[in-house]
């Protein structure tokens, strides 16, 4: 006789066990996936915490030649080596004139026109430090290597000592960060900039998008004849979703730039492509949204004489049209983090101006970040992961707004 | 009414738009790339082992219509996308079926919405991780092994791409999980298979082509991914499958050839648009199939 038990198959402690190993790969995968995504918001976190306050000097800056015949630049730099007299040698004053952000001309400059006043005389001004300084200053400089492997000289520390020494050197909260434009110089570089075009692209693509993407949902839910067309509109959409997001960057870098002679670079531009792209999403989530409400709201408001526009855009839209606006909300948090089409249509540019019209050449939140991460400098790597971090609480709060809606105002029927 | 009519005719256009999309798309594509094939033959995009799209300074010199083998760029993308669905396959699904079948109500709630934000963070971030923090720290590793390890590798992009679509194949393939019909599983359960055989031997046999579906429609994101690799895998157009060597893909190039300085109508800028419907054509038959096998199988059990 053949004892069951012993069979492989009947091998219960083994088949428990074989029970727990399977759950415990479940588990883990979840938890490689989830420590993955703590890690890497950990690390922008890490990079980004330097960028939220900056170091300045003060520097006695005399102010009384006409800026006419002396620029702010020499000012500024005579103003150093008047606190630091004993320093002769040209190498040495061209590491003393490092000491301030090489744009800490502009600063005086725009300090003056802020502040006519200042003329005339000599006056105490706060200038930017250098992004080297501020990394020595916060201690992410490692002083133990040899001179001649960091970006800070032995002269320079001296230096700073000193200033620390007589309180010339301070830290201030970074406001300039959020307020000011790009610049080559990461210790002044600023998002505002690409915020705002960011901004303008996402109210073009709003603009054009929502419409469309309703009134196709609604024609597609309501009215479509079922006939192939409307098959063949359908098939359209559901591949237009997973297109690569660079193919219409192309399409717009062809027809809106080539052909129809649009701005390059502008966020109109940006923004039609965008919406080119958020379209399948609104559409989609619209006509689940329609689809939600029950036939016999329709069918009461036609019994009683109302005719099919009538009907659907009295009696159905409404009632869909929470669930209509969360789908928009979550196109426009994919359209805010699009940067591959953006860079087809030329977003790419160095814009140190704040846009002022969706026709000026301007840049995006996702570009920026882009740009920031391809420079060099240390100090642009932190100012790239706090534009990351930005964007992040932007995209946060979108999606949050979008849960919110759909919860408050989601009726079930 | 004449109002109803006109409401209608507005609805029917912002439908048509859809279509519209899609002819311009391939209209601007195809019109570029025959004047791209009026300069260079198509066996030469096809079938050149050598990208170097370079324009000439002078006309006598040597290379001076640059070669445009297309080979070395596909290698370099199926390279990136292979180990990104190496990553990706085994956590996504594992982790749906986790979700789908053991994980409670109240974690399932927890959990989903933690890989959906794997899925809404924007590449270029992914992209910002993957060449400032894994690309040195699997440099770094190599080294340690003796490892030449290039500063762009594709593992480090691949890696951090498969991360990217985990929450892609997880969702998709936790519907076409739950879709499976309970009696299946009661069936199995009853003749005495624990959870886990019934989950091998029954629901995943059954749930195979779905799931099939998912990988594919993953696949094709994989592929026509453009900020991760641009900002972590280089230019390099090299013929290699060492994941730890430096390679370019099809969207690193379209890129490189569009940015900056370009004069409209050479080669180098034309082949972008080739390069593009290349893209495009690839990623639509995957979508079609992929599409297709869903639907077919959803159809099965309703």
């Amino acid at each position: 006789m053949i004892d069951l038990t012993k069979q492989s198959g009947f091998n219960l402690p083994g088949r428990h066990r074989a029970e727990k190993r399977f759950q415990w790969a479940g588990r883990s995968a979840i938890a490689i996936s989830l420590l993955f995504l703590a890690i890497m918001v950990g690390t922008i976190f890490r990079d980004a915490s330097g960028v939220f306050r900056q170091t300045q000097i003060a520097v006695q800056v005399d102010l009384s030649a006409d800026p006419a015949s002396v620029s702010y630049g020499r000012m500024v730099k005579a103003g150093l080596r008047g606190m630091f007299p004993d320093v002769t040698s040209r190498r040495d004053k061209k590491r003393l004139y490092n000491l301030v952000s090489s744009e800490g001309s502009f600063e005086v400059a725009r300090m003056v026109t802020e502040n006519p006043d200042l003329m005339g005389g000599t006056q105490t001004l706060w200038l930017t430090a250098s992004d080297d300084l501020d990394l020595y200053v916060r201690g992410k400089v490692d002083t133990t290597l040899p001179e001649r492997q960091r970006r800070i000289s032995d002269a320079e520390i001296a230096w700073v000592g000193e200033l620390q020494a007589t309180g010339q050197l301070r830290r201030v909260i970074n406001w300039g960060f959020l307020t000011g434009g790009d610049s080559r110089e990461p210790e002044l570089a600023g998002i505002l900039s690409a915020l705002v075009g960011s901004a303008y692209s996402l109210a073009v693509c709003f603009a054009l998008s929502f419409p469309i993407g309703i009134g196709a949902a609604i024609y597609l839910e309501e009215f479509a004849p079922a006939n192939r067309l409307s098959d063949l509109i359908e098939v359209n959409i559901n591949n237009l979703a997973a297109v690569p997001s660079i193919v219409f960057g192309l399409l717009g870098l062809s027809i809106f730039l080539g052909y129809m002679g649009l701005p390059r670079s502008s966020p109109l531009v940006g923004g039609m492509v965008l919406a080119l792209m958020t379209l399948p999403t609104i559409i989609i989530a619209a006509r689940a949204a329609l689809r939600a409400v029950p036939p016999s709201f329709k069918e009461a408001a036609l019994a009683l004489g109302a005719s099919p526009v009538q009907a659907v855009f009295h009696h159905v839209f409404p009632v869909a049209m929470p669930g209509m606006l969360t789908g928009a909300i979550i196109g426009m948090a994919q359209a805010l983090g699009e940067t591959a089409p953006l860079l087809m249509i030329g977003m790419v540019a160095f814009i140190v101006d704040i846009p002022e019209s969706i026709l000026e050449p301007a840049t995006a939140l996702p570009v920026q970040i882009f740009l920031w991460a391809d420079s060099p400098e240390r100090a642009f790597t932190e100012k790239t992961a706090a534009a990351i971090i930005v964007l992040l609480i932007f995209l946060i709060t979108m999606n949050l707004i979008a849960i919110l809606l759909r919860r408050k105002l989601e009726t079930r029927f | 009414m004449w109002l109803d009519r006109v409401v209608i005719a507005f609805l029917t256009g912002a439908a048509g738009i859809a279509i519209l999309v899609t002819v311009g798309i391939v209209l601007s594509l195809v019109f570029e790339t025959v004047q791209f094939f009026g300069k260079v033959p198509l066996r030469d995009f096809l079938f050149g082992l050598e990208w170097s799209p370079q324009t000439a300074l002078r006309d006598d010199q040597i290379g001076s219509a640059g070669s445009f083998g297309i080979l070395p760029l596909i290698n370099g993308t199926l390279l990136i996308s292979a180990i990104a669905m190496l990553v990706a396959t085994p956590l996504g699904l594992t982790s749906a079926v986790y979700l789908s079948e053991y994980s409670s109500k109240r974690m399932r709630g927890w959990i989903k919405p933690g890989l959906e934000i794997l899925a809404g963070i924007p590449t270029v971030v992914y992209g910002f991780f993957a060449a400032l923090t894994l690309a040195p720290f699997i440099r770094m590793t190599g080294g340690q092994f003796g490892l030449e390890v290039a500063s762009e590798s594709a593992l480090a992009a691949g890696i951090v791409m498969g991360l990217m679509i985990v929450p892609l194949i997880s969702s998709l393939s936790d519907d076409v999980i739950n879709s499976v019909p309970q009696s299946l599983r009661d069936a199995s359960m009853g003749l005495g298979a624990t959870q886990s055989e019934t989950i091998r031997r029954v629901v995943f046999p059954a749930a195979l082509p779905g799931i099939f579906g998912s990988l594919l429609l993953a696949a094709s994101r994989a592929i026509g991914e453009t900020m991760i690799v641009l900002m972590a895998a280089g230019m390099a157009a090299k013929l290699t499958l060492n994941p730890l060597d430096a390679v370019t893909t099809i969207t690193v190039q379209i890129v490189a050839l569009l940015t900056g300085d370009q004069e409209f109508d050479s080669a180098k800028t034309l082949s972008a648009f080739a390069l593009g419907l290349f893209l495009f054509i690839i990623t639509l038959c995957i979508n079609v199939v992929a599409l297709h096998i869903v639907r077919k199988y959803q159809e099965q059990y309703d």
